[in-house]
């Protein structure tokens, strides 16, 4: 089962969620990962450190000109989405920094004169986190406490983040609940890491952008035919969305966590407050239930 | 000798555009001829990267051989240089006072970009 944390605006808290979650889900004994898709900002490491077992680069194929075969017939140029081949009179030139990996100028080059060449723009990370071992106060049947960890990180001044994320996800290992940790926004990094999901759980606050971007996810979503449902962060225990542009139905508010400055001390130092708070473990722990339940309901 | 002009209308009064990847359009004259033609960059100044790439080969592929626009950045400058067009920078005003000051020798070539990548 594969849950995706997902937001529109930044910093509403999906990473918080996903990491007590993953810390939750351990303690009850499920097998779980954690996959960390902001690549262009991963922080989930820093809350489960785990202890890394393989970092791996990733590498788009990008094209080199053999000019000695190319006849400047301009086919490459003219498939070209992304103005990374310019056809001059006498010559073609590649910006490999300007190319996507599409591959289109491999397949219409007629004489064979685009050869494969790699660009590195990232790394893929995966581990082992230990952090919440099973036990004490908590029984954990079957499970290993150890939450399976995978991690993308784009090259600093690289502004594609797809390639990055698509290694990632061939990463995933296959355990009884996977928490995707997705980039914030709604365009292509986003619909990439939610791809593939059986559930996404949009964590926003009440504020006017943390809806306004609310709305455009869970249009985003449905786009995609994936059950969504709503995390309100930060909020009154008794806050509900707006009337109007929610009210289809199709979403439902599946938590209501507090504003709290003592969940906020313990973020800020790297800490997992599901650890140390037992009133914000009941919180997690009533969210994985109800995805239980709903993973349950969606066999039937 | 034609020279193109970053502009962003279609006359000869229109003001110059000082960017050149997302320009509107390129006035196209021919010193010799008098001949006068515009160039629409629309898809250049729409595009979602690499819009000096593709200006540069647009302007190249009218046998441009001085472009005069406001500023220049990496790529753009690599394809003009490729393609043989001099570039030359022009701090504003109309797109038939910048072929004046050009005809008159008040616009200096440059030998590299002026801008980084992103600038317009």
């Amino acid at each position: 089962m594969r849950i995706a944390f997902a937001s529109g605006k930044g910093g509403t808290g999906k990473t918080t969620v996903a990491v007590n979650l993953a810390v939750s889900a351990v303690r009850v004994g499920l097998g779980t990962a954690y996959v960390d898709c902001d690549v262009e900002e991963p922080n989930g490491h820093i809350y489960l450190e785990p202890e890394k077992d393989l970092s791996l680069p990733v590498a788009v194929e990008v094209p080199e000109i053999d000019e000695s075969l190319c006849t400047v017939c301009g086919e490459c140029g003219r498939i070209c989405e992304f103005n990374a081949i310019a056809v001059l009179g006498d010559r073609v030139m590649v910006f490999p920094e300007l190319c996507h990996g599409c591959g289109g100028c491999f397949l219409v080059c007629p004489v064979d004169a685009m050869k494969r060449s790699g660009r590195l723009v990232g790394r893929v990370e995966t581990g082992v986190s230990k952090i919440a071992p099973c036990g004490e106060d908590r029984t954990a049947p079957g499970g290993e406490g150890e939450i399976s960890f995978v991690q993308g990180i784009l090259k600093v001044k690289e502004a594609m983040p797809l390639p990055v994320i698509r290694e990632v996800k061939k990463h995933i290992p296959d355990r009884d609940i996977v928490i995707i940790d997705c980039p914030p926004g709604n365009s292509c990094p986003m619909v990439e890491s939610v791809r593939g999901a059986d559930r996404v759980i949009l964590v926003t606050e009440p504020t006017p952008f943390g809806l306004n971007d609310l709305e455009i996810a869970l249009k985003t979503v449905r786009e995609m035919d994936i059950p969504v449902d709503i995390i309100m962060n930060r909020c009154d225990p008794d806050a509900e969305l707006p009337a109007g542009a929610f009210d289809d139905g199709g979403a439902r508010v599946i938590a209501r966590i507090p504003e709290s400055r003592e969940i906020a001390e313990i973020n800020s130092r790297g800490g997992l407050a599901s650890l140390e708070s037992p009133e914000f473990a009941r919180i997690i722990d009533k969210i994985l239930e109800k995805i239980l339940r709903a993973a349950r309901e969606a066999r039937r | 000798m034609k020279i193109a002009i970053s502009s962003a209308g279609r006359k000869a009064d229109s003001p110059m555009d000082a960017r050149f990847g997302r320009a509107g359009y390129f006035q196209i004259f021919d010193t010799d001829t008098g001949e006068y033609e515009v160039v629409d960059n629309t898809t250049g100044r729409d595009a979602m990267q690499g819009a000096g790439v593709q200006a540069g080969e647009l302007v190249a592929s009218r046998g441009v051989s001085t472009l005069i626009t406001g500023h220049c950045g990496p790529k753009a400058f690599e394809v003009l240089r490729a393609a043989g067009v001099k570039v030359v920078l022009c701090g504003g005003g109309t797109v038939e006072m910048a072929i004046g000051k050009f005809i008159n020798g008040d616009l200096k070539e440059i030998a590299g970009p002026d801008v980084n990548s992103h600038w317009g």
